[in-house]
């Protein structure tokens, strides 16, 4: 990759973290080359796309008052979807980590053959339609599937349970750390990590000690884009784990059967589900003190 | 890199809201030559996807300049549809309820509902029979895995009338309700996606309508029939929306729909016909 001309200043610099603090103010901002004419045209022309996004969300709030949502955060059905959502997302996003940390790390470092073509492998399920993910999945774990009569003849039934969902979050939404985290393995500096194995670190010293600690601003924000994706998973979820609440009915699909019958249901859900992906998303930038995730 | 991850925000920002499912385009007869024609917008429920699309061709074959378009998918999301302003000429629900969401929002005059056909449950399994379903009592036993509509689409809620009158009439057991629902795995959001898990032995059994497996031989899935004294006939309602602007075409199609050509059509998906 090229990314090491445009990596962020604090992670070529020192890792002292008031040093990070310090590199962190942009450079450009120290030489202003927008006038400020310019600079109101573009804060005018970026308003229609800014309403654009901001409206079907305002009047979701507007359409549902806080007295609606406490009294529907009360009913069991509602805490049922809220507690399977952040449970399923949570494991989805830990299995990411621990199983797309050493994939990434190849995919960073050409360690494996064929790179190129994983490398879209993993863009797929991104870019597909979550249905065709979900009937993929049926098609590997559900009952007929290709590994599904093993895994029955083991006991062990995937389809229509939680960790059916796990499988449809973790498939559709993985790529998002495996990307972020490979970015961020790959512009850490080689020289850094010549230095530390002149000073006579192993190669997984080197990963553990260095490569990992410079690299976990990207790993931590791909979390939180995975984990984030994960929580708005509908399509593969319900074609692969099917709807049972308190089971496998995560927020999603009650926003999705509760817009039939019972709106507020659905309004409700759908205002806390923006409410965790806003702040999780807002929270994350502000702590890690940068504008790109 | 800066753009890479300006694409990747913009890609992450729109995946992650876009919480809802797309709705269902109007699907339309194949045939787009000329624009001379007038359009007959239907809002027909999922269940009459296929005997509709053959009322609508054949229509279409006997007045050459209508257009017949058609809105397929269940009751309730038209219902709601219609609510919220879906511009149609005709509603074609799979019961009541649904289509008195459409009185209640306005868009249809209760006074031109009619009942046209009806249709029947019916039980369903894979061709292999992995759950031992011969009769409606094998429905209870624990080792069924059994997939339902959800209470939100009409044949969910037709499913939990049947169970009901089959726990009162005692004949299957008292109990016969509730160590069903302890089998069920899933509630699926439409019929024809129990139909699809059923078929792909995902479950072991499910409850579909009977004019749903019409067109599949036994080969393809199997099924047993639910006894009239717990079957319930549903009722399927046709009305013309208040606001269409060619009502008098939307008429006539109605009338083709109770027309004896019409409705052999309808009986030939495996519908019933009115009493």
């Amino acid at each position: 990759m090229t990314a090491t001309k445009h990596a962020p200043p604090f992670l070529l610099g020192s890792t002292a973290p008031a040093d990070r603090a310090g590199s962190n103010a942009h450079p450009v901002n120290k030489f202003p080359t927008i006038r400020p004419g310019f600079r109101r045209l573009v804060q005018l022309a970026s308003l229609p796309m800014l309403i654009f996004f901001m409206v079907p969300l305002a009047a979701l709030l507007l359409r549902s008052s806080p007295n609606q949502w406490l009294s529907s955060l009360s009913q069991p059905h509602i805490i049922q979807a809220v507690a399977i959502s952040l449970g399923t997302t949570l494991i989805a996003t830990l299995v990411s980590v621990l199983f797309g940390t050493p994939l990434a790390f190849a995919l960073a470092r050409d360690l494996l053959p064929l790179r190129r073509v994983f490398d879209t492998l993993i863009d797929l399920p991104t870019v597909l339609p979550p249905a065709v993910a979900g009937i993929a999945l049926l098609m590997a774990f559900g009952r007929r599937g290709v590994f599904g009569g093993t895994l029955d003849i083991l006991g062990i039934h995937i389809a229509f349970t939680p960790i059916a969902v796990i499988m449809a979050q973790t498939f559709i939404a993985a790529a998002f750390f495996i990307k972020a985290a490979s970015i961020g393995f790959a512009i850490v500096d080689r020289e850094l990590e010549q230095a530390a194995g002149l000073d006579g670190a192993s190669s997984w010293q080197t990963f553990r000690y260095l490569i990992l600690p410079l690299s976990w601003s990207a790993m931590l924000s791909g979390a939180v884009m995975t984990w984030a994706r994960a929580l708005g998973e509908f399509g593969a979820t319900i074609i692969f784990a099917g709807n049972f609440a308190g089971r496998t009915q995560t927020m999603p699909l009650a926003i999705y059967l509760g817009f039939e019958l019972n709106l507020d249901t659905a309004l409700t859900l759908s205002v806390v589900l923006i409410g965790f992906a806003f702040l999780a998303l807002l929270l994350v930038k502000q702590f890690l003190h940068r504008d790109w995730i | 890199m800066k753009q890479r991850t300006i694409i990747l925000i913009i890609i992450t920002l729109l995946l992650v809201t876009a919480c809802s499912q797309k709705d269902n385009a109007p699907t339309s007869a194949p045939q787009t030559e000329s624009d001379q024609r007038e359009t007959l917008t239907i809002f027909a429920a999922a269940s009459l996807t296929e005997a509709f699309s053959e009322l609508g061709e054949l229509y279409e074959a006997e007045h050459p300049n209508v257009r017949v378009m058609f809105n397929f998918a269940g009751s309730q999301r038209l219902a709601q549809q219609l609510a919220h302003g879906a511009p149609a000429d005709i509603f074609a629900s799979a019961n009541q309820l649904q289509m008195l969401g459409a009185v209640d929002a306005e868009r249809v005059d209760p006074e031109d509902m009619e009942m046209f056909i009806g249709n029947q449950l019916v039980i369903v399994y894979p061709p292999d029979n992995p759950g031992y379903v011969r009769r409606p009592l094998d429905l209870s036993y624990p080792i069924v895995d059994l997939v339902l509509a959800a209470e939100e689409v009409p044949a969910g809620q037709y499913t939990m009338k049947f169970l009901g009158n089959a726990s009162q009439d005692g004949a299957l057991g008292s109990d016969y309700k509730s160590k069903v629902l302890e089998n069920v795995v899933s509630y699926e959001e439409n019929v024809r996606a129990v139909l699809s898990k059923v078929q792909l032995g995902e479950a072991d059994a499910g409850i579909v309508y009977e004019s749903d497996i019409s067109n599949l031989s036994p080969l393809q899935i199997g099924s047993v029939e639910i006894p009239s004294p717990f079957n319930i006939y549903a009722n399927y309602y046709i009305a013309p929306v208040t606001d269409s602007t060619r009502s008098e075409l939307a008429e006539d199609f109605i009338s083709f729909v109770f027309s004896t050509e019409g409705q052999d059509i309808l009986i030939k998906y495996g519908f019933l016909p009115l009493f």
